[in-house]
């Protein structure tokens, strides 16, 4: 019995606790991956419900793929200014990372208010959410992905706030990992809507 | 300590300048499959019934370069535990999707919607 | 100003409500005033409240869950009175009203409230310890996820004394949870409460994950991990898949409710098909959350007492692995009769019946480990072998439901009510039992009382198969669940014979307390010393017990299974010659702040009370900020007090 129990190898699972960064990373990257089921589940909704226009109007008359375009490119271009702030941060290059955090920021803004603008525009012409099951899935499906990305652009002027109190330190350095995790994935996750809500929706 | 978390630019001591251009070329090849979705939704380039199926790919194919080039997953060996968690939280996320998709389809054409259920009412 | 709340909130007019809610408040009230009068505050905020250590945290959420057991219980036993009298054309005692908001309460204060925390409580407690580490990942995230639930937990309560609760059934089906059929605040109080403790169970479950797979002592590689980490990893990745499904759900129903939407309802095309099928997706896994780290409980049992390794490690491993995988895969079977049809009915039939395999591998298991061992039928043991019997019965009728042409007989009907009852009672209650008399010494230094065990064993094994197996053979004659009175005389005695098992297992449970009580009166004579009162195998017992702050004064060094056994065996288990300095994380008030935020705000928001509900919000922002900000501190507890703790804790023990 022992001897069974004894020839068990190790294996590079056994190299003991994981470093701080590691385990930071790793513990948000599971929480990414939660988000992305609890949009899963507004996707399916989305699919689902996007036939049930009870009368009014649907997605090929309301959505204007030159504008999602233009939030589409918004979004992508503050994903890569997200990455340059990373590697800008890495090398310690902090005036190149404030510019990149602004620049993040700003097609970030860009983006939201595109996208109010489109929610207002739809409200007014009587497509809000409560005509009609697709309208709310389509409004809590984008919405949600709105709510994200404001808590981002929230969450990014906390961490510039904190870097320029406290300067680069370690868990300054792994907030800002993890919030380009998280701004990585919203970009992702609008991949996913732009094609199945725009892009198949407008056909 | 051997692994790497999702993320970890391979920035050691050692430096790596590869990693400026690893966003840009990710950034290139994002744009290229935006602007390939675009053309298929808008104009006739793919047969009329496998555009859904086009854009599916072309959409799944930037969220893999999303994830290798921004995300960095399993850009090393030891990177095991991240890729894993992603393919269950993939295979969550098709169940969710295709099985709600599959379900509601069958019960829509066995059962009365509520809509028509309403309708009856009147 | 204060949105839909009024007086005639508070159940003046109704005697059980507000006799439950006076006792309740006058309870709480002499509690407060006791602490204050004792001058316990301090000692509860500091050592307690703001704790952020995995151990302590484990502990309060098993007292919530023993405290909440209480309240499900009343409930259940109501239920059962009103049962038993309610026949023919008598009436009961309780109104239909009053009837649908207890089955309701019943439901969601058991599954949410008991049994949820009782298992991640015992998780929170045991598996840092048995991973050799000092705590889990990320230990103030942790307080924050105790004091969410704990929030949910309240504010269910609350609805017993101000409006009321939802009369929907424990799921809340639309369109009768919809605002056109549920217009009060009930569905609101279950919503709002559940995504609130909703919350803190995700955020555990991440905890949970990342803890195990990343923060193990060195040489614990995956094959070296005890099984009850294993069944622990497992839960906790359901747990991370699933939860999202649920918040989405509520989320869903609440925006038709607050805002008009028309996701569930009958009008504006929206499809209550999708809340069920939706629901039952996070619904099927929830029950395997719950059932696996119970597994677990019994693999650490039965291998401890009877002496043996467990037998079939990998296979446990295996099995736990594919329980994992296909409980996502089964969902459809609790609504074969909606109507998606013989095909889709099929598959999903053909995968609940495939899903028992890997659970029969795991109880084949358990006894090959017993097989040839010497064991010691300690109370856990009980639990155990009650477990077995008891599960493999309840597993069967679940594998008969599991087949659609019978379900569409049975479905909703007492029999099922017993089928899950059967199950959940078989292997998650009777596996918090056992799990909390077996660490119940690791915890507090002392054990407990084991012939009021035993008795509490007894009455709760005797006292299940009187209150549900009847519940199966009145299922079969055709009675529903949910039904307040029943018209066929027949069936009276059935019930009555339920109602007699009821009150047996509350002989259980007042066991339970006054095993508690004998045993804090009598603890000097009961003291666990060597901090391995059962002759253990895992790392756990290789402690003090209670644990310091730190677990390990020295990180052990892992080289086999069964570490601890081992290192017993081969006689390593030695004082170490030093012991470098170690940080241990500072307590924080995040946790009890968070909690007392989203109470305000999940109140302000069930009663249309908008400004306190911004309130509420605002100020879970602002603490979430000001924690933020400030650095973190840890403390350090020094080389000499670790030599100083270990040498205290050596010339206390008593030679094993």
């Amino acid at each position: 019995m022992n001897a069974q129990v004894a020839n068990v190898p190790v294996a590079d699972s056994g190299a003991g606790p994981a470093p701080v960064r590691i385990v930071v990373g790793y513990g948000f990257w599971i929480f990414l991956l939660s988000d992305i089921i609890l949009f899963s589940a507004l996707f399916a909704t989305y699919a689902v419900l996007q036939g049930q226009t009870n009368g009014g109007p649907s997605g090929r008359e309301l959505f204007e793929l030159r504008h999602a375009g233009i939030e589409t490119l918004a979004l992508l271009l503050s994903s890569y200014t997200c990455g340059l702030a990373v590697l800008a941060m890495e090398r310690r290059r902090m005036p190149a990372f404030y510019l990149c955090c602004a620049l993040t920021f700003i097609l970030g803004a860009t983006f939201l208010s595109l996208e109010l603008n489109e929610f207002a525009a739809l409200i007014a012409r009587g497509a809000g959410p409560s005509r009609s099951a697709f309208l709310s899935a389509f409004f809590s499906l984008v919405g949600l992905h709105g709510v994200h990305v404001t808590v981002g652009l929230l969450w990014l002027i906390f961490l510039v706030a904190q870097t320029a109190y406290r300067g680069p330190r370690d868990y300054v350095c792994r907030r800002l990992l993890c919030f380009s995790l998280f701004w990585h994935a919203l970009d992702i996750i609008w991949v996913a809507l732009l094609t199945v809500v725009y892009l198949m929706g407008a056909r | 300590m051997a692994e790497n978390g999702p993320s970890d630019v391979a920035m050691t001591e050692h430096g790596s300048s590869g990693s400026l251009w690893t966003y840009t070329a990710g950034l290139g090849f994002a744009l290229l499959l935006t602007g390939a979705s675009f053309l298929v939704a808008q104009s006739d380039l793919l047969w009329a019934p496998g555009v859904a199926a086009g854009l599916a790919v072309l959409a799944v194919a930037q969220m893999g370069v999303h994830l290798v080039f921004f995300l960095h997953i399993g850009t090393d060996s030891e990177a095991t535990n991240n890729v894993l968690a992603l393919a269950f939280g993939v295979f969550i996320v098709v169940l969710v999707v295709a099985g709600s998709l599959w379900i509601i389809a069958h019960l829509n054409e066995n059962m009365l919607t509520p809509a028509q259920m309403m309708d009856m009412q009147r | 100003m204060l949105g839909k709340l009024t007086w005639q909130a508070i159940p003046f007019n109704e005697p059980p409500a507000i006799a439950a809610s006076g006792m309740i408040v006058l309870i709480i009230l002499g509690l407060l005033a006791l602490i204050t009068v004792k001058g316990w505050w301090p000692y509860l905020w500091n050592e307690w409240l703001t704790s952020v250590d995995h151990k302590r945290i484990g502990v309060m959420y098993v007292v919530l869950a023993l405290v909440l057991l209480l309240r499900g219980f009343s409930d259940a036993i109501m239920m059962r009175t009103q049962l038993a009298l309610a026949a023919g054309g008598a009436p009961g005692y309780l109104p239909p009203d009053h009837y649908d908001q207890i089955f309701s309460a019943h439901g969601t204060i058991m599954i949410f409230f008991m049994a949820m925390p009782f298992v991640i409580g015992l998780m929170n407690f045991v598996v840092p310890l048995q991973l050799g580490v000092r705590d889990v990942a990320f230990p103030v995230l942790n307080s924050v996820s105790f004091w969410l639930t704990a929030a949910g937990a309240l504010l269910v309560n609350v609805s017993l004394m101000v409006g009321e609760f939802a009369r929907t059934g424990w799921l809340a089906y639309p369109p009768l949870s919809e605002l056109a059929f549920s217009p009060g605040v009930g569905v609101d109080y279950y919503l709002w409460s559940l995504q609130i403790s909703g919350l803190g169970t995700l955020l555990a479950g991440i905890n949970m994950v990342t803890t195990i797979l990343k923060v193990r002592a060195p040489g614990m590689s995956y094959m070296r991990m005890p099984v009850f980490c294993w069944t622990a990893l497992c839960a906790n990745m359901l747990i991370v898949a699933a939860f999202p499904i649920l918040t989405a759900t509520f989320g869903m129903l609440l925006l038709d409710r607050y805002a008009g939407m028309h996701f569930f309802t009958n009008t504006g095309g929206g499809n209550f098909m999708l809340y069920v099928n939706l629901i039952w997706m996070w619904g099927h896994p929830e029950v395997y959350i719950l059932v696996l780290p119970a597994f677990g409980i019994f693999s650490e049992v039965i291998a401890t007492f009877s002496g043996k390794q467990l037998f079939g490690y990998r296979s446990m491993v295996l099995a736990t692995l594919a329980i994992c995988v296909l409980s996502f895969m089964v969902w459809l079977h609790h609504f074969f009769t909606m109507g998606a049809g013989a095909d889709v009915n099929a598959i999903f039939g053909i995968a609940s019946m495939i899903i028992a395999i890997p659970t029969g591998v795991k109880l084949f298991n358990w006894l090959f480990t017993m097989f040839r061992g010497r064991i010691r039928f300690e109370v856990p043991v009980l639990w155990t072998i009650g477990f077995m019997v008891t599960f493999a019965m309840g597993g069967m009728t679940g594998v008969l439901l599991a087949v659609p042409p019978a379900d569409f007989v049975l479905h909703n009907s007492l029999f099922l009510v017993a089928h899950f009852h059967n199950v959940i009672i078989g292997a998650v209650v009777f596996g918090v039992m056992a799990g909390y008399y077996y660490w119940f010494p690791k915890a507090f230094g002392f054990t407990l009382h084991r012939g009021l065990g035993v008795l509490s064993f007894w009455c709760w094994f005797i006292g299940f198969y009187l209150a549900f197996f009847p519940l199966y053979a009145v299922g079969l004659l055709g009675a529903t669940r949910r039904m307040q009175h029943y018209a066929d005389l027949s069936w009276q005695p059935y019930m009555i014979a339920a109602e007699v098992g009821a009150i047996v297992i509350l002989c259980g449970i007042l066991a339970t307390i006054a095993q508690l009580v004998v045993s804090i009166r009598t603890r000097e004579s009961r003291r666990d010393l060597t901090g391995d009162p059962w002759n253990g195998r895992t790392l756990e017992w290789a402690t003090a017990s209670p644990p310091p702050v730190y677990n390990f004064a020295v990180v052990p060094k892992v080289e086999s299974l069964d570490a601890f056994w081992a290192a017993k065996q081969q006689g390593t288990v030695e004082p170490a010659q030093a012991y470098p300095a170690i940080e241990v994380p500072r307590n924080s008030p995040l946790g009890f702040l968070t909690a007392f935020c989203a109470v305000i705000s999940g109140f302000a928001l069930i009663w249309h009370i908008w400004w306190l509900a911004l309130l509420g919000l605002t100020a879970a922002a602002i603490v979430l900020v000001v924690f933020g900000w400030r650095p973190r501190i840890a403390v350090e507890v020094s080389s000499e007090q670790l030599a100083a703790d270990e040498r205290a804790r050596r010339q206390s023990m008593v030679p094993a």
